[in-house]
């Protein structure tokens, strides 16, 4: 019992459960998940599908943070890769020929790479501060995605296209798919093989790495890099799932709601560890408290508000440092079994 | 190193700063040449509009700079790129060039009295177009041109009234809202729900922002088509989130246009191409050409006639037929 306890996901999974619970209350039917036209259908389903992006932006940011990084810069990326791929399908004589879908997908995230490996140039080459080299493709690159769709909203009938973050296949949600073979990747890379220690090295402290041997540089550079093409496929997906690009709103505010997500995980800003699976618990709990907001119907006007109250309640529960101040004089199951009932109460 | 850096981005920014000076003077030259035409009668508007953030904005600008030149007017045009800083330096440039008439579509709603009262003590008048400022002074500016989104959210409820007025049956209505806060989402809300609330069949079951995005719109709508079984219409804020839940209506097995009707405001293009197919069923037209309206109150002004405080755009609403008519037409 105690070892679950002091699992640093254990607060994050009852912070998921406990909003679900919420839903199982206020929303009739949250839980059911039915097959329609051929697919699975339901709110859950809606959590992942919608999630999807979210996930993929917070692992490319999780991999940064752990370099004692940052990057405001993935919600403007999102931005410019789908309004590149639109632009170039909307060009295509055939918009459902497969080729011309793909080498369009390939040139938005060839794109993305190279604006991730800008970032990573500036902040491992010249040496900027991560928060003010990126802050400059966060405000240049909205100006670019504008400028690519010429500040309008550029719709394309692509049924290729839409697959990516519309579509289905095998009955799930293709962009569910994209994501769990983007993961399973990266946690290849990082847990299996030695990259992920090198990631944390120069994330607890690049000059003592560098001395060590690792090229501090070349591994700042690719996770940037890595960042890039994960915000990429995340402006892919968003894109695709209305068939349209928007150089305007796609991925506004996201690389917020990703270090967020990266931070419920329990992965510090300060850096030098991350954990990928805190990252998904992360920005899987953000999007089920937004569905969740939708369904029980929070007013639009208190909408922020609530989405604040539950963050802070997350973060704070999560701190040990609070738990400890609050919880410690009484024994420590009495605590545990204290703050899920806290949180349905301010929910509620 | 670090010094460097910061040496040479100073010396970047000041670069840019010049050639910024560089192109307000050729501003201002080209003004002497304008100042010459402005005693052949052409009067000389400066005008600072919020930005390029959207295909109706890019419409409003277009059909401004195009009936500009068709009524023989001089227009002096700057973009504040969505922010009010550079409108109020716009404003002040115009100022300084005496032009004959400064009309501007601002930022946000406040902020404005102290510029504005600069061109009061110019004597130069000014027209709003398209969004209000909430000076308490009216005297600041002569007239404001734009559209009445509470007439707009009242044209949606009236069709919808219409159309369910021979059924005793329930009508749920769920609503998909713009950017909480702003002035076409408050109004459109306010305008159809007070249409709607009159007839207790109707039932606005759930109401969310969308943002006024597409992606956000079908993200909602997903959500609202769970919770909600029984979904009659859908009255969104704009075109784009419009269409953004008729993807997720399909996604649901339903028809759009026909399990669920759909009434938004607006009328883009996407929007009118959906309704002349059949997703949706009614738009309400938010009216971008409002350039002749504009030029015809800018010669007004300046003559000294008298206008009314308050111009309201010429707006229409579209069905499905009409969508068909006109579609090959539009300009936006």
């Amino acid at each position: 019992m105690n070892r679950i306890l002091k699992h640093r996901l254990f607060w994050p999974v009852v912070v998921l459960v406990a909003l679900l619970l919420l839903n199982l209350v206020f929303t009739d039917g949250f839980f059911r998940i039915q097959m329609k036209e051929g697919h699975l259908y339901g709110s859950l389903i809606d959590i992942f599908r919608f999630g999807a992006p979210l996930i993929l932006v917070a692992t490319g940011m999780t991999l940064v943070i752990a370099t004692s990084g940052i990057d405001l810069s993935v919600g403007s990326v999102v931005a410019i890769a789908g309004a590149l791929a639109c632009m170039q399908i909307s060009d295509l004589s055939d918009q459902n020929s497969v080729t011309g879908v793909l080498s369009a997908v390939g040139i938005a995230l060839v794109l993305s790479v190279v604006l991730g490996l800008w970032n990573g140039f500036l902040v491992a080459g010249i040496g900027i501060q991560p928060i003010i080299a990126t802050l400059i493709l966060m405000v240049a690159g909205r100006g670019l995605a504008q400028l690519i769709t010429d500040g309008q909203i550029t719709t394309v009938q692509s049924s290729s296209y839409k697959l990516i973050g519309g579509g289905y296949w095998l009955t799930l949600p293709f962009g569910i798919i994209i994501v769990a073979v983007v993961l399973a990747l990266t946690a290849f890379l990082t847990r299996r093989l030695a990259l992920g220690l090198l990631i944390e090295s120069v994330g607890g402290n690049a000059e003592a790495s560098r001395l060590a041997g690792i090229s501090a540089r070349g591994v700042l550079i690719m996770v940037y890099a890595f960042c890039g093409l994960c915000a990429g496929i995340a402006g892919l997906m968003i894109s695709s799932n209305v068939s349209s690009a928007d150089g305007n709103n796609a991925g506004l505010w996201i690389e917020l709601d990703a270090i967020l997500a990266v931070v419920i995980g329990g992965t510090p800003l300060s850096g030098g560890r991350f954990s990928l699976s805190g990252t998904v618990l992360g920005a899987l709990i953000i999007q089920t408290l937004t569905t969740t907001i939708y369904s029980i119907g929070v007013p639009p006007e208190t909408t922020l508000l609530f989405k604040a109250l539950v963050v802070t309640i997350v973060c704070l529960i999560q701190s040990p440092a609070f738990r400890s101040k609050v919880f410690h004089r009484r024994r420590r199951p009495v605590a545990a079994s204290a703050a899920p009932e806290e949180k349905v109460r301010v929910s509620a | 190193m670090l010094k460097r850096i910061s040496a040479l981005i100073l010396a970047g920014a000041t670069a840019l700063t010049m050639t910024g000076c560089g192109s307000s003077d050729s501003g201002d030259s080209s003004v002497g040449s304008s100042g010459g035409g402005a005693k052949d009668g052409k009067i000389v508007m400066g005008f600072a509009q919020v930005g390029a953030e959207s295909g109706w904005r890019t419409a409003n600008t277009k059909d401004i700079q195009e009936t500009a030149k068709e009524a023989g007017v001089d227009l002096k045009f700057s973009d504040a790129q969505q922010k009010q800083e550079n409108q109020i330096k716009a404003i002040r440039s115009y100022i300084q060039q005496k032009v004959d008439v400064i009309a501007f579509s601002p930022v946000v709603e406040s902020g404005w009295d102290t510029v504005l009262k600069e061109v009061q003590n110019a004597k130069i008048p000014v027209i709003l177009t398209d969004r209000a400022v909430d000076s308490q002074d009216t005297s600041l500016y002569k007239t404001f041109l734009g559209s009445d989104f509470i007439e707009e959210g009242k044209k949606a409820g009236q069709w919808l009234v219409d159309q369910y007025k021979d059924s005793k049956d329930d009508v749920n209505i769920v609503q998909l809202e713009g950017t909480t806060g702003s002035a076409p989402a408050n109004d459109r809300k306010s305008g159809f729900e007070e249409i709607v609330k009159a007839d207790p069949k109707f039932h606005i079951i759930a109401s969310q922002s969308g943002d006024f995005t597409r992606a956000k719109g079908k993200e909602v709508m997903e959500a609202f088509l769970k919770s909600n079984p029984d979904i009659d219409v859908l009255w969104a804020h704009n075109d784009d989130m419009g269409l953004g839940a008729i993807e997720a209506i399909e996604g649901a097995g339903k028809v759009p246009g026909k399990d669920i009707k759909i009434i938004t405001a607006d009328a883009t293009h996407d929007g009118m191409q959906a309704l002349a197919d059949g997703k949706i069923n009614f738009i309400v037209e938010c009216n971008p050409l409002m350039g002749k309206q504009l030029m015809d109150l800018a010669k007004k002004v300046v003559n000294g006639e008298q206008v009314p405080q308050r111009v309201v755009t010429e707006e229409t609403t579209f069905t499905q037929e009409q969508a068909k008519e006109v579609l090959p037409s539009r300009k936006y």
